[in-house]
């Protein structure tokens, strides 16, 4: 059935943005504060840690192999628990990419002003188990020219501004 | 004939306040791995999983994404429950009888205390136009129940406090819990209050910890183990939402859902056909409401009974033998498999110091907390 003008006018009462502002109508505003501090564990813990050294580290499974990055306790797919620790470069390649033209809360970036658009990326990493890898930034690079299996390297903030995150990485940038 | 479903693995990590040595993962592998190792099997066996987790106590939006993993269930048929471990337990009972495969697991988690906010997460539960504008905390709304409760029952606070002293005092003998200390009814009456009659000895200080369970229809149950536990029946009820128009006095949710087990179990007189009981006790009043919603006391008796020994563990009922929420800790989503698991290892003789003597059927009731009204119950036998 189609909405008419006419059954809007008997049945609906209409809201101007003035009604809203002015307290004419009921309005809830509740901003919830949930906050909340994940226990890292022993893997993340480590792996944090190492990035604040400037190391990308790894865990291996010894029943299937595969050197585990982010590091793990225990190995998904065999069930054990993983065995070593192994540091990895901080150099790898493009798995997929994307040219983002809006920002994490859905917001346009204004390209047409000169912003550079995002270019999340998956990096798979050398040392690494193939397909695994890091989710991170691209910068350095016209995004236009980014391409799959393109070598890449980690851009490190300065020692003393990193605080055992992922963000310790600023971005990944082409290497020759 | 519907087909019978035993519990043939169990697996905790225990409960603590904090524990900040591991992540929820690390928590939920350890508690998989030793009910797989008590089942005698491995995940690659398992043909159905159920994990409970509720979004804003994870901090995750669309935490289920976050369970395969430590449960050994990447690429396996999974899925998240938001709402009590009972509720999880009850799905994959019906995921065996609906012929799935013969194995299912349930897996449930609290990490409550990387929960900074609690209070602010609870209050966010209420209805955001009639509740939340008038800024009550949710143990008002606990308060209020209780005030209500003990004008109906003619319940005492001497009374409600011996669960607490009851719980707490079992809880030092369970190597599980968190919260046991030896206190009198004093000690708990005068405790500092927080939303009268409601003392903070009143209300169960929250744990970490996981619980996972392994399931098995009859056939494969007979053939893991030898000391199967059945569910004989299974029940769960909500009450409406509306803070304005519950029931305060009774806890009609736990009623409901108990009549449900007890139809299922063929249990005709609760408080004669089973041994014990292990009850949600988030809030000290809460166990004695549940009990006698349930029909194990009268209304207005079960305070009485309680403060005459009666639901200790060499009494003629015991109730919340492990410590319950009060000693235990609250686990909030997790509370029912506090439950679940207290009331098997009881069955199979395996509580230790806390073991009550020739029991054969225990019922495991819970509550989804502060604002809800909504209750599970499942009757165990062994």
């Amino acid at each position: 059935m189609e909405i008419t003008d006419k059954m809007v006018a008997k049945t609906a009462t209409k809201l101007s943005a003035e009604d809203i502002q002015k307290g004419k109508v009921l309005s809830v505003k509740w901003t919830p504060n949930l906050k909340y501090a994940w226990d890292n564990g022993p893997a993340l813990g480590r792996y944090l840690a190492e990035l604040k050294n400037g190391r990308i580290i790894a865990k291996k499974c010894n029943k299937c192999h595969r050197i585990l990055i982010p590091p793990r306790m225990f190995c998904e797919l065999c069930w054990v628990p993983t065995g070593e620790w192994v540091y990895v470069k901080d150099t790898g390649i493009v798995n997929t990419w994307v040219i983002s033209y809006v920002d994490w809360k859905a917001g346009r970036l204004d390209i047409k002003g000169g912003v550079r658009p995002f270019t999340p990326a998956v990096i798979e990493i050398d040392g690494a188990t193939k397909g695994m890898g890091i989710l991170h930034l691209l910068n350095e690079v016209d995004p236009w020219k980014i391409y799959r299996g393109m070598r890449v390297k980690a851009v490190w903030k300065p020692p003393e501004e990193r605080i055992g995150a992922i963000t310790d990485i600023k971005y990944f940038k082409p290497v020759e | 004939m519907t087909k019978r479903v035993a519990i043939v693995g169990i697996g905790t990590t225990g409960f603590r306040a904090t524990t900040p040595d591991v992540s929820y993962r690390e928590l939920t592998y350890e508690a998989a791995m030793k009910a797989y190792l008590d089942a005698g099997i491995e995940p690659k066996d398992v043909d159905s999983f159920v994990s409970t987790a509720e979004d804003f106590f994870e901090g995750y939006s669309i935490a289920d994404e976050y369970s395969p993993d430590q449960l050994g269930a990447v690429l396996k048929p999974i899925y998240t429950v938001p709402g009590d471990f009972i509720h999880s337990l009850a799905s994959a009972y019906m995921m065996i009888l609906s012929g799935i495969g013969p194995i299912s697991v349930v897996q449930g988690l609290s990490k409550a205390s990387n929960m900074l906010t609690l209070s602010e997460m609870v209050t966010f539960a209420m209805d955001p136009i009639y509740n939340r504008p008038l800024k009550e905390s949710p143990h008002a709304v606990a308060g209020l129940e209780m005030a209500r409760f003990m004008y109906e029952t003619g319940t005492t606070r001497e009374q409600i406090a011996q669960v607490v002293v009851k719980n707490r005092r079992n809880a030092l003998t369970n190597p599980y819990a968190g919260h046991g200390v030896l206190v009198d009814i004093d000690y708990v009456l005068n405790s500092e209050v927080v939303s009268y009659p409601l003392t903070q000895m009143d209300i169960a200080p929250h744990s970490d910890g996981a619980v996972v369970v392994v399931l098995a229809e009859e056939e494969t149950a007979k053939a893991l183990t030898d000391k199967p536990i059945w569910i004989r029946g299974i029940g769960w009820c909500s009450d409406t939402p509306g803070l304005e128009t519950r029931n305060w006095g009774e806890a009609v949710y736990a009623q409901i859902a108990a009549e449900m087990a007890y139809k299922m179990a063929g249990i005709r007189y609760p408080r004669k056909e089973i041994d014990f009981a292990e009850v949600n006790d988030e809030f000290s009043y809460k166990e004695l409401q549940h009990l006698e919603a349930m029909r194990i006391f009268r209304k207005g008796e079960a305070g009485a009974f309680t403060a005459m020994g009666g639901t200790e563990i060499n009494g003629e009922f015991p109730v919340n033998p492990s410590g319950g929420c009060l000693g235990v800790g609250n686990l909030y989503e997790l509370n029912g498999g506090l439950k679940v698991l207290e009331v098997v290892r009881q069955l199979r003789g395996e509580a230790g110091k806390n073991q009550i003597k020739n029991v054969t059927t225990g019922l495991a009731q819970s509550w989804r907390g502060i604002p809800t009204a909504t209750g599970t119950v499942v009757i165990l036998s062994n």
